[in-house]
């Protein structure tokens, strides 16, 4: 390995290679055994604790599935709801005129700045408050899904607006020099390309969506994974077992979307058919607070 | 509209104080937490990588939330395991801590190695060339062109950080979401103003953050 930090390893280097290894080795299983046999004392690793994930399919078909599956729908619906809002404001926010770029840039901004557990909570006293249509039984989930859009699409809004920027010039100029207008331009050449280029960074967002389910699964009453732990652990009293079967679906299932958003930027950056141009992964974090764009907003 | 505020009943900058402290403890455990991880990330040590990558696939595709939750029913309730905090306030606090730190280090960590990542191998050789050590070429040519790299990154990651304190509210701790939640309860009536309030209170606590820190990070930055 030859990094900017490092040359390739000498036989001093490696040797001394070695002993952080061993030392790290050593610390890493101190801690382990601590952790474990804290665990031990307080009954954490008994078998009745875990063996209900394997031998009662009930734990799964009663509490962990739905649960999984209502997680997915709150950021499926809130997903479709805030693409097309959020490709709005991110064409708004490109406009050539102020009057459009100003309103809608400072919305994207408000929105982006303020916590989306906050939004959430507000959404489900509007929905108390001024839809009482909507029965109270769905209400967490309306409530969660509006957090998430009202949030969501302000975010999106950035990653249309730097999927459209990440383009080359030259696509501008040629649609110019062919006579298209600014709305032609936008909808036949720029917004077909950046669709692509935004692709990972979409795919990325959905990871922020499903994690930010949780809020509601704690806070708002969803019957959402995360809700399923407290089911669970009233009827084996197992919180730290459930609550580690639970983190580790969460993980399954972003880290196949992470791993699919990486994939897809590296191929969009070989690809020999399209510019190259991509949102990276990497930026969708920047994109949804902003010390970057701030300054060019 | 307003005049629910003259009721002495609601606390509002003490609310946004335990935000603003619960952010100024997590930042800087996370970049602690870090830096230690991405000094393993970037390490010649096959072990302290895997254990680095691990650690941030793991920890960043798991919900905040859950964290929060593990760290008080997990850590606290189960085990026991309170972190020296006398009353359910403290416990609450230091395990709000605890878990913002173990989630928001994943994301510095990331933004550190990257930072690393943008300084040009050639510049490392070339400082080898000319007989720099190892301390050396890190103090001397590769932090000072990464850390330049790496403020509005971090900017964002503390951004983020401040708005991510609000899922304490999950476990107790009286921040200004828990507040926010008392208060739309009992004044449904002016649920926009109460709204309008705490919208006010982080766009103040988070637009001024990211002005700056964007502005500073555009004028240090190394032209390439």
């Amino acid at each position: 390995m030859n990094s900017v930090l490092y040359d390739v390893p000498g036989p001093k280097a490696k040797a001394r290679n070695w002993i952080y290894t061993a030392v790290f080795l050593v610390l890493f299983a101190l801690a382990a055994w601590w952790i474990l046999s804290v665990m031990a004392d307080k009954h954490q690793l008994d078998a009745d604790k875990w063996t209900p994930f394997v031998t009662d399919g009930r734990v799964w078909t009663t509490y962990l599935l739905p649960g999984l599956g209502e997680t997915l729908k709150a950021g499926a619906i809130a997903m479709v709801i805030a693409l097309p809002l959020g490709a709005l404001l991110g064409i708004g926010r490109l406009s050539d005129h102020a009057w459009v770029r100003g309103p809608v840039g400072t919305v994207v901004e408000f929105f982006r700045a303020i916590p989306v557990l906050m939004l959430m909570m507000f959404g489900y006293a509007f929905f108390v408050k001024f839809v009482p249509a909507v029965a109270s039984d769905f209400r967490p989930l309306y409530a969660v899904v509006t957090g998430l859009v009202l949030y969501n699409s302000a975010v999106i809004a950035e990653i249309v607006r730097a999927g459209v920027l990440s383009l080359p010039r030259g696509q501008t100029d040629a649609a110019k020099a062919i006579g298209m207008r600014k709305g032609q331009t936008m909808v036949h050449v720029l917004i077909p390309q950046a669709v692509t280029a935004m692709l990972p960074a979409l795919v990325s967002q959905l990871v922020v969506i499903l994690k930010d389910t949780a809020l509601g699964g704690s806070l708002l009453g969803l019957t959402d994974l995360l809700a399923a732990n407290r089911q669970i652990s009233a009827n084996y009293t197992n919180t730290i077992a459930s609550l580690v079967v639970i983190a580790l679906i969460y993980i399954a299932v972003n880290f196949a979307l992470t791993s699919f958003a990486s994939w897809t930027e590296g191929r969009l950056r070989k690809s020999k058919k399209s510019t190259g141009a991509v949102v990276a992964v990497a930026e969708v974090d920047d994109l949804a607070t902003g010390a970057n764009s701030a300054g060019v907003a | 509209m307003f005049d629910f505020l003259e009721s002495g009943q609601y606390d509002l900058l003490g609310a946004f104080w335990v935000t603003v402290q619960l952010t100024l403890y997590s930042a800087v455990g996370s970049l602690v937490w870090g830096t230690v991880l991405a000094g393993m990330r970037v390490s010649p040590v096959p072990l302290m990588r895997a254990f680095g990558t691990a650690y941030v696939n793991l920890v960043r595709n798991t919900p905040l939330t859950l964290l929060v939750i593990g760290s008080s029913l997990g850590l606290s309730q189960t085990l026991g395991i309170n972190l020296g905090g006398g009353t359910f306030k403290e416990t609450g606090f230091r395990l709000a801590v605890l878990a913002l730190t173990a989630y928001t280090g994943t994301f510095v960590c990331e933004a550190l190695r990257s930072g690393i990542n943008t300084v040009p191998v050639g510049q490392a050789e070339a400082a080898r060339a000319l007989g720099l050590s190892f301390f050396q070429v890190l103090t001397l040519i590769v932090l000072p062109q990464a850390f330049r790299a790496v403020i509005a990154p971090l900017a964002n990651v503390l951004i983020a950080l401040t708005k991510n304190t609000t899922v304490a509210a999950a476990i107790g701790v009286a921040e200004a979401a828990l507040l926010m939640k008392e208060m739309i309860e009992n004044e449904a009536d002016a649920l926009f103003a109460v709204f309008g309030i705490f919208a006010l209170g982080f766009c103040l606590l988070t637009l001024p953050t990211g002005l700056l820190l964007g502005w500073v990070a555009k004028r240090v930055a190394v032209k390439r």
